[in-house]
């Protein structure tokens, strides 16, 4: 009895292993099946979705101008302080005192890609890029100035 | 407080001869997760189970205390990163609660059809990860190809692959993508498709059934006891179903069975996830083409101050019952938050199911609770 029962569990176990090598069998004769993408290599093919969220970036135009007005809505809204906007005073040509941006630091290390800047901004100045390779071997790196050297407000942003 | 090498000390000290006590864990936090059983064993038989928290706390709580309302959603992630989407809807549903924003109808679908799919992704990592804890290499793959497909449509429509922070308070934060849905239809058709491919790797096989069959046995009395919720106290026969009992969203709007079960081993736990991925599925199809026109996030003003007042709100994650408590004070950022986890209920339940059994089912027993160690330490 005890011998009968012995022979039944070894045969089903070698059964059930026979089925599921058959599956794995299966995928190892049609290599086209399989999904895995060759990362490093396939660089120059590699597609990111349009909303993936990498980093945050600041458009500018031609002409050097973006639409950052400094209204610091983004570093409020930031949970964990990535954004720090340094302001000043331009002098319009009426001679009045204008508030304006000077700097837009960006601390990459910082921040988690929550969105929550983007959405805020009134002016739509900042954005998400797709880029997602951000290791640097100095962490100094990591922390930006978004606007470019020179550059100003676009003219009509309000 | 104690040190590991204390407790060594101690029991080995003073507890009766052929005792041994064994670290199991905490191991690198990238692997499983970073929970530490001290285990006490008479031989290979499990005496007691004590586990050491603590190793990812990342205090949470305290953290969404000076976060406005807007913010606290997205540290949720971190929570269960896993149903990720799940912890952000909950709190987004607390913020709407004590505010008493109407939500559109196109955004709660969309919830919901992002709710079942994390529900997926999660039992299907859970399903690779359980495989491979007992030894089988290969589910570990298979699982993960068909989430790699939820994944992707993460990525597309909410801009991440886990943590999405995509529920804000009034609704979603983007409408969705143009290819949502066709994209969603062919990860159902693959997905009935290559389910199949689990039973005959994992379900049937005789060795996973020996190894789960009757282990880790929780009665129904102490699955209620313990606080256990999700697929663990569902496997014991408690019907706990948040979606089922306290519908939100258009849970009351769509057809699906609660998954029960009332065996309460291992392998309950194991088939109650299998066929709740079903469920998720019967979900999405019935939602999937009558997505509602309209708005997808409802007009909120800039700076959310919700009344002052206490607001609670439940919702079941793919563990379990997850509970926000939120204390306002009328003011821009929380009083008090206090998240009522599944994980950490869950676990507490281990060491009466494990207790008597031998240490090799521990692994069994410990993989069917489904574990996300950060969310029981937060």
């Amino acid at each position: 009895m005890f011998l009968k029962e012995y022979i039944k569990d070894v045969v089903g176990g070698v059964t059930s292993l026979l089925k599921g090598m058959r599956k794995t069998g299966y995928y190892f004769f049609h290599p086209k099946e399989i999904i895995t993408e060759q990362y490093p290599d396939n660089r120059a093919t590699l597609k990111l979705a349009e909303r993936f969220r990498g980093e945050v970036v600041m458009a500018h135009d031609a002409n050097n101008e973006h639409a950052c007005t400094g209204c610091t809505a983004c570093e409020l809204a930031c949970p964990n302080g990535t954004i720090k906007i340094i302001t000043k005073f331009d002098m319009t040509p009426e001679g009045k005192k204008k508030k304006a941006i000077d700097t837009f630091i960006y601390h990459l290390e910082l921040c988690t890609m929550c969105n929550l800047c983007v959405e805020a901004c009134p002016t739509g100045a900042i954005s998400m890029a797709q880029n997602f390779e951000h290791s640097v071997y100095d962490r100094n790196k990591l922390t930006k100035k978004l606007n470019k050297p020179g550059s100003k407000v676009r003219e009509g942003v309000e | 407080m104690y040190t590991q090498t204390d407790v060594i000390k101690d029991t080995t000290a003073d507890g009766p001869e052929g005792e041994l006590v064994i670290n199991m864990g905490p191991q690198h936090p990238a692997t499983h997760g970073v929970l530490h059983l001290v285990i006490t064993l008479d031989g290979e038989t499990i005496k007691k189970i004590e586990p050491h928290l603590g190793y990812i706390h990342r205090s949470i709580e305290k953290m969404t205390e000076s976060l406005t309302y807007r913010q606290f959603t997205y540290v949720t992630s971190r929570m269960d990163y896993l149903s990720a989407h799940i912890n952000n809807l909950a709190c987004a549903m607390t913020v709407e609660k004590a505010m008493q924003i109407e939500v559109p109808e196109r955004a709660k679908v969309i919830r919901v059809l992002m709710n079942e799919l994390t529900r997926i992704a999660s039992h299907e990592l859970w399903i690779g990860a359980m495989a491979m804890d007992l030894g089988a290499f290969t589910p570990f793959f298979y699982a993960f190809r068909e989430r790699e497909l939820i994944t992707d449509i993460m990525e597309e429509t909410c801009g991440a692959r886990l943590t999405m922070n995509y529920m804000v308070p009034g609704g979603v934060m983007y409408d969705i993508h143009p290819s949502f849905q066709q994209k969603v239809k062919e990860f159902v058709t693959q997905f009935k498709h290559k389910v199949t491919e689990y039973e005959d790797l994992v379900t049937n096989n005789v060795i996973f059934q020996s190894r789960t069959k009757g282990v880790g046995f929780l009665s129904k009395e102490d699955a209620i006891s313990y606080g256990c919720s999700g697929p663990v106290a569902r496997a014991s026969g408690v019907s706990c179903d948040i979606r089922k009992l306290y519908p939100y969203e258009v849970y009351d709007k769509v057809q699906f069975d609660e998954v029960l079960d009332t065996a309460g081993d291992s392998f309950a736990r194991y088939m109650v996830r299998v066929r709740e991925m079903n469920q998720s599925i019967r979900i999405i199809e019935q939602l999937i083409d009558s997505i509602p026109e309209g708005e997808f996030q409802a007009k909120t003003k800039a700076v959310l101050k919700p009344p002052k007042g206490e607001f609670y709100t439940r919702v079941e994650t793919a563990r379990g019952e997850l509970g926000v408590y939120l204390v306002s004070e009328g003011g821009t950022t929380p009083y008090r938050i206090k998240y009522r986890s599944p994980g950490f209920s869950n676990l507490s339940a281990l060491d009466h199911m494990a207790r008597g059994s031998k240490i090799g089912d521990l692994m069994a027993t410990m993989g069917t609770l489904d574990l996300v160690i950060p969310d029981i330490d937060r």
